[in-house]
């Protein structure tokens, strides 16, 4: 199978790289970037593991294509830091005990951060509706609707 | 597998006509990347035609709407003058899987899988959507109920491809709403499901009406009976008894992982009673 | 080890809320877990599974996947030994198949490829020719005497009459005369149950990276519960030396109990010893769900007997459990913990297991409780609503206590449940007003808990910091948790002190990450790995000193001198000890091993208000609060994570979570679409109230709290949706088709 070369932009950083045809994003990301913040969970869009932000809209990278993301802007949660300073919604997670096995927690602060800059005063049940892609087995998913709404108030607030 | 992003319409259906094998089209990715994933299918041409113009508007039309084949679900949900005219259709695009598949799958994609449980297709089947086909012989139009044959099986040809939907205007007292059975509140498919669009006089009396219910037969189902049965009236208990039972004859769906023959059929009738309600309340009937 | 005076202690540490260590890794993407490394020249393996929920494999052809290019390996289970162990043997038929397939998804091949798409390939090229045997999924089935054997030769020494070769254990608990208990009885009732088999549902499937030179020495990277309990299967299931096996735990991306076994670092393993290259393994959700442990599915029938003043007076469970393709042991934990929460006069239970054809089952989340207590729930509820009994009186005139003799045979000894159940009363959530179509349900949960063999190593290092040195995943904040029990016996500030997970080469045994056993076992190992390390520090500011090492006491993180001869030097900390150890007698550490007992058994109650949809049988969940005696609550945050977690497991399992198998013997719903675990839209808060009632076997009174909490919300949310429904369900899962039929008749 010939290799198809691509030029994207990943968390601000230019980038190129050669994938198969059929490779997905996940895959490019995981295998050929060495951006293993996302997660496969399913493969299948069933879980939000993977999520990353193309083009400003929050995915779910196992259901890209790596040959759709020519000419395009790809956010990771390695991209979410500014270098030693955590997001919000990061240090909160931390501070709140939002996280227990954390396989999940990558996908759910990409999609969290997307719904905050949609809407930055949730209610809970938008929150709950808005993460419903991400599963989490671990928590129950309190803390994390809890932790959600702190940083949304402390970003709000700032 | 083979990836192209033809330079134009003529192209693409150019490209898909003479591909031999198995070729696949990608607009949002969120059906034909999970049949990948699987080895359901394994294309040897991937065809993406997002890139094309008029794929991503919303166009005015004629009073109604045009939406290009690879406009987002999320999109149509943006999209505030869609959603007040035809507030069902979009609520059906906007229940198709989680927040990331909104951002990426589309109506037409959501068509051409041809799922009878797919969510967006039995409210573009009561507003008398109209599907513009491209294909190596040129244009044509297709009502929507027309597009799906059979679970998995469009009419489209070889070379055929949808490049947009038109939904028609609206008079004044005309709403619609789609509801959809899932065990969770988030990331089913539908069990059953049903759309209905109405349009009311000034007295609040219904003068017409489409129903249809999904995932209750091998294809999204235009009801003609059910929605006699409540034009002339306001909703009454009588009304909504005859909705039920038309309603409940249409179905003839399979018992299987996600319900069984009983239930999607007494389902189709609650949510078919309660979708009419909706409509009618948001045509400005009062109950 | 037992609990320190109480009276004696306030904690500083441990109590608080202090932030997790791997808390910065996992918020960027930088924890590295089972499917996140490399290694140079690395190969990619796959495996192919059966089709078949029962075959007999006639042959298997490799030899046009091995000529493909790319192509580096190829395995089947002739590879693998099959070791004299009857438990590591069935680990080697598990992990590739000999002459038979006993599920859907059952290994029977594996390749190592240049690359993933390569390996896909390859196995589709693998020709295996089967002859399609009867199968049976269905545990009543299985167990009829005309049923298909689904192994031979496994079965119970003496079958009684009536029953088939698939039974493969019989197990009875009890005490008192039955018969004469229920001629007590004003109101009998007996029903029958059933509960499907359920998956943990880790969101990280299982993945492993694994080296194995023609030497037999090896290493392995997996996300596993038990890097030794690796170690023993893979040199067990190879026919290697465990010295010559290192096993490296990653993060583990969730468990529940589903990683407490092996099933692809063997195959692996035998990958790279034939290709001489490392190979990477990664199993896909689809193989997750067909081919690794769920849990046991269940048929049950509970009898038990009530006077009109709510006494129980006697009590009969018959359990039927199938923890798929092998012989099974989880029947005795689930008959057990059956009427656990009670103290009974006479109460007898029964257990059977039965082989099906499915996936062997592996422990989840307290194996074999959920489903037994469920039953005996339901039947207690049922009688509280038939004499016109308030179901929390009832349980509190019935509730075991110190002193109870339990039903499973021990004398219990310091328990919580009547404090959880008397906060369950006060709370405001009890009384409060319910609408139409709602119920309100409650159910006991039971717990044994575990302590079990465990190595601490605790190094004071020469800055004054701690490093403690488990054996133990961390699976649910547990390395903080330990700092914690480290610094607060030190006397040290949470932020001196680094927890890590050895590798097997670094540290003795240690049984896995189950039982909820680390925090009151590891806990406990280091508070004692402290104390050496303590009493060493203290030897050497007596030497500084020149005074008698008896004459010196350990007091807020320093040497005190103390008694009439010992003068009056200054004290000195642990850093100032720890900057002169070369000085004095070199570095200082601690460590300590144990097989630990007195875990501490543990209660829970839940309490669930639902909401049924009359006309879909659809249910939701209105509101949720959960009990718990946590003994000592190390960090509140995680153990209140623990008691959600678990409850939402639970709420799954009650309502949608099942595995459904074809007439074809197949499994229908291999993933997350159609095998629905709960999301975040379906739930409401889950609140919290964590009772503390000190365990005696621990030194600060901590008792295991991660598995108790999937235990209640079955029943209390069957009886919820039973008394919304006004309809007594015998099913799980009350999935809305059930519902809705039980409903409308």
């Amino acid at each position: 199978m010939k290799m198809i070369p691509v030029e994207t932009t990943i968390n601000g950083d230019q980038t190129e790289f050669l994938c198969n045809a059929d490779e997905s994003l996940l895959d490019v990301l995981r295998d050929r970037l060495g951006l293993t913040g996302a997660k496969e969970g399913c493969g299948t869009g069933d879980c939000g593991a993977c999520s990353v932000m193309l083009n400003g809209r929050v995915v779910c990278s196992c259901l890209v294509l790596g040959v759709e993301t020519q000419g395009a802007e790809v956010e990771t949660i390695e991209g979410m830091a500014d270098g030693e300073t955590l997001h919000p919604l990061q240090r909160v997670f931390i501070e709140e005990a939002a996280l227990q096995c954390g396989i999940c927690t990558p996908g759910i602060l990409i999609a969290a951060k997307s719904l905050l800059a949609k809407n930055p005063d949730p209610t809970d049940t938008e929150v709950r509706y808005w993460l419903a892609g991400n599963l989490c087995r671990c928590t129950g998913y309190d803390k994390i609707i809890k932790a959600v709404q702190k940083a949304a108030a402390e970003m709000r607030a700032a | 597998m083979r990836y192209v992003k033809p330079e134009s319409y003529e192209a693409a259906s150019a490209l898909l006509a003479a591909e031999d094998g198995i070729a696949r089209i990608l607009t949002g990715g969120t059906d034909v990347l999970v049949m990948l994933k699987a080895e359901m299918v394994e294309p040897d041409l991937m065809v993406d035609l997002k890139h094309l113009p008029g794929m991503h508007d919303i166009a005015a039309e004629d009073g109604g709407f045009r939406i290009g084949a690879a406009v987002s679900s999320a999109e149509l949900g943006e999209h505030a003058a869609l959603k007040a005219m035809w507030p069902g259709v979009v609520e059906g695009a906007e229940l198709i899987g989680s927040t990331q598949v909104q951002n990426r799958a589309t109506i037409v994609g959501n068509l051409c899988t041809a799922s009878p449980a797919a969510d967006s297709v039995p409210g573009l089947v009561t507003a008398n959507a109209v599907a513009r086909l491209h294909g190596p012989h040129g244009t044509r139009d297709v009502p929507v109920v027309e597009i799906p044959v059979s679970p998995g099986k469009t009419m489209l040809a070889k070379g055929e491809f949808i490049t947009s939907i038109y939904l028609p205007a609206r008079p004044v007292g005309a709403s619609d709403a789609y509801l959809r059975f899932i065990p969770r509140t988030e990331m089913d498919i539908a069990v059953s499901s049903a759309a209905v669009s109405l349009e009311l006089d000034a007295g609040g009396t219904i003068t017409a009406a489409r129903v249809a219910i999904g995932a209750v037969a091998p294809t999204v189902r235009l009801v003609a009976d059910a929605g006699a049965a409540i034009v002339g009236t306001k909703l009454d208990d009588d009304a909504i008894a005859a909705l039920i039972a038309a309603t409940e004859a249409a179905c003839s769906p399979i018992t299987d992982k996600r319900g069984t023959i009983e239930f999607r059929t007494k389902t189709a009738g609650v949510l078919a009673k309660r979708a009419a309600h909706i409509a009618y309340s948001r045509a400005g009937g009062k109950t | 080890m037992a609990l320190d005076d109480q009276a004696k202690r306030t904690f500083k540490v441990v109590g608080t809320r202090v932030g997790r260590p791997d808390g910065i890794d996992k918020v960027t993407g930088k924890a590295a877990y089972g499917a996140d490394i490399t290694a140079p020249g690395m190969l990619h393996g796959r495996i192919l599974r059966s089709p078949h929920a029962h075959a007999r494999i006639k042959s298997i052809d490799v030899s046009e996947a091995a000529k493909l290019a790319g192509v580096k390996a190829v395995v089947t289970g002739a590879d693998l030994a099959i070791p004299d162990d009857e438990g590591f043997a069935d680990i080697a038929i598990n992990c590739l198949a000999r002459d038979k397939v006993f599920y859907d998804g059952h290994a029977v091949a594996a390749v190592a490829a240049t690359s993933k798409s390569i390996a896909k390939q390859a196995i589709r090229l693998i020709k295996v020719d089967y002859e399609i045997l009867p199968h049976v999924t269905d545990v009543d089935a299985a167990m009829k005497p005309d049923a298909p054997a689904v192994q031979e030769g496994r079965a119970l020494e003496n079958v009684p009459a009536g029953m088939s070769q698939n039974v493969t254990t019989r197990c009875a608990f009890g005490h008192g005369d039955v018969d004469a208990g229920f001629a007590k009885a004003d109101k009998i009732i007996e029903r029958s149950f059933k509960t499907a088999a359920t998956h943990q549902g880790y969101i990280e499937p299982q993945a492993c990276l694994a080296t194995l030179g023609s030497d037999g020495r090896g290493e392995v990277w997996c996300c596993t519960q038990g890097q030794y309990m690796v170690r023993a299967n893979c040199a067990a299931v190879l026919g290697i030396e465990e010295s010559q096996l290192r096993v490296i735990s990653s993060e583990i991306g969730g468990g529940f109990g589903g990683k407490t076994s092996t099933f692809i670092e063997p195959v692996a393993l035998a990958l790279s010893r034939k290709s001489g290259k490392p190979v990477k393994m990664v199993m896909t959700r689809d193989e997750v769900l067909r081919a690794t442990g769920p849990t046991i599915s269940a048929s049950m029938d509970i009898k038990i007997g009530m006077t009109n003043d709510g006494r129980i007076t006697a009590a009969r469970g018959e359990l039927r459990y199938s923890g798929g393709a092998y012989p099974n042991e989880t029947i005795e934990m689930g008959a057990q913990a059956a009427f656990a929460a009670y103290d009974l006069e006479a109460v007898e239970t029964v257990g059977w297991n039965v082989m099906t054809n499915r996936p062997k089952e592996i422990p989840y989340r307290a194996p074999g409780a959920p489903t037994s207590i469920y039953a005996v729930e339901s039947v207690v509820d049922e009688l509280c609503q038939e004499l016109g009994l308030d179901p929390l009186d009832v349980r509190l005139l019935n509730a075991a206590r110190k002193g109870t003799l339990s039903a499973y045979g021990p004398t219990f000894n310091e328990i919580g449940l009547v404090a959880t159940l008397e906060a369950a009363k006060a709370h405001p959530h009890y009384t409060a007003p319910l609408g139409p179509n709602q119920g309100r349900g409650l159910s006991c949960g039971f717990w044994f808990n575990f302590g079990g063999n465990t190595c601490v190593s605790l190094n004071i290092n020469d800055d004054g910091t701690v490093g403690v040195v488990e054996g133990n995943p961390d699976i649910g904040g547990s390395r903080a948790s330990i700092s914690m029990m480290a610094a607060e016996e030190l006397g040290v500030p949470y932020e001196k002190v680094r927890t890590v997970i050895a590798d097997t080469s670094a540290l003795g045994f240690n049984d896995i990450t189950d039982g909820s056993r680390v925090t009151f076992a590891v806990g406990l190992a280091t508070i004692e790995a402290a104390r050496a390390a303590i009493r060493e520090m203290c030897r050497r500011a007596a030497k500084i000193w020149g005074i008698d090492e008896d004459a010196v006491l350990w007091e807020d993180g320093a040497a005190v001198p103390a008694g009439p001869n010992a003068g009056t030097h200054p004290p000195m900390t642990l850093a100032e000890i720890a900057a002169v150890a070369g000085n004095t007698g070199g570095p200082i550490a601690g460590h300590h091993e144990v097989n630990a007992d007195g875990a501490g058994v543990s209660f829970g109650v839940h309490l669930v208000d639902t909401e049924v949809d009359p006309e879909t049988g659809a249910t939701k969940i209105l509101r949720y609060t959960v009990f718990q005696d946590a003994g000592k609550a190390v960090h509140p945050d995680y153990v209140e994570g623990q008691m959600q977690g678990g409850a939402v497991q639970g709420i799954g399992w009650a309502l949608n979570e099942e595995y459904i198998y074809g007439e074809d013997g197949r499994l229908q719903n291999a993933g997350f679409l159609d095998y629905r675990i709960p999301v975040a839209s379906d739930l409401p808060e889950i609140e919290t109230v964590i009772l503390e009632i000190p365990n005696p076997g621990h030194p600060y009174g901590v008792r295991g709290v991660g598995e108790t909490p999937i235990v209640p919300p079955l029943a209390a949310i069957s009886n919820a949706v039973s008394r919304a429904a006004g309809v007594r369900m015998c099913e799980l899962p009350m999935s809305p088709p059930r519902l809705l039929k039980a409903m409308t008749g």
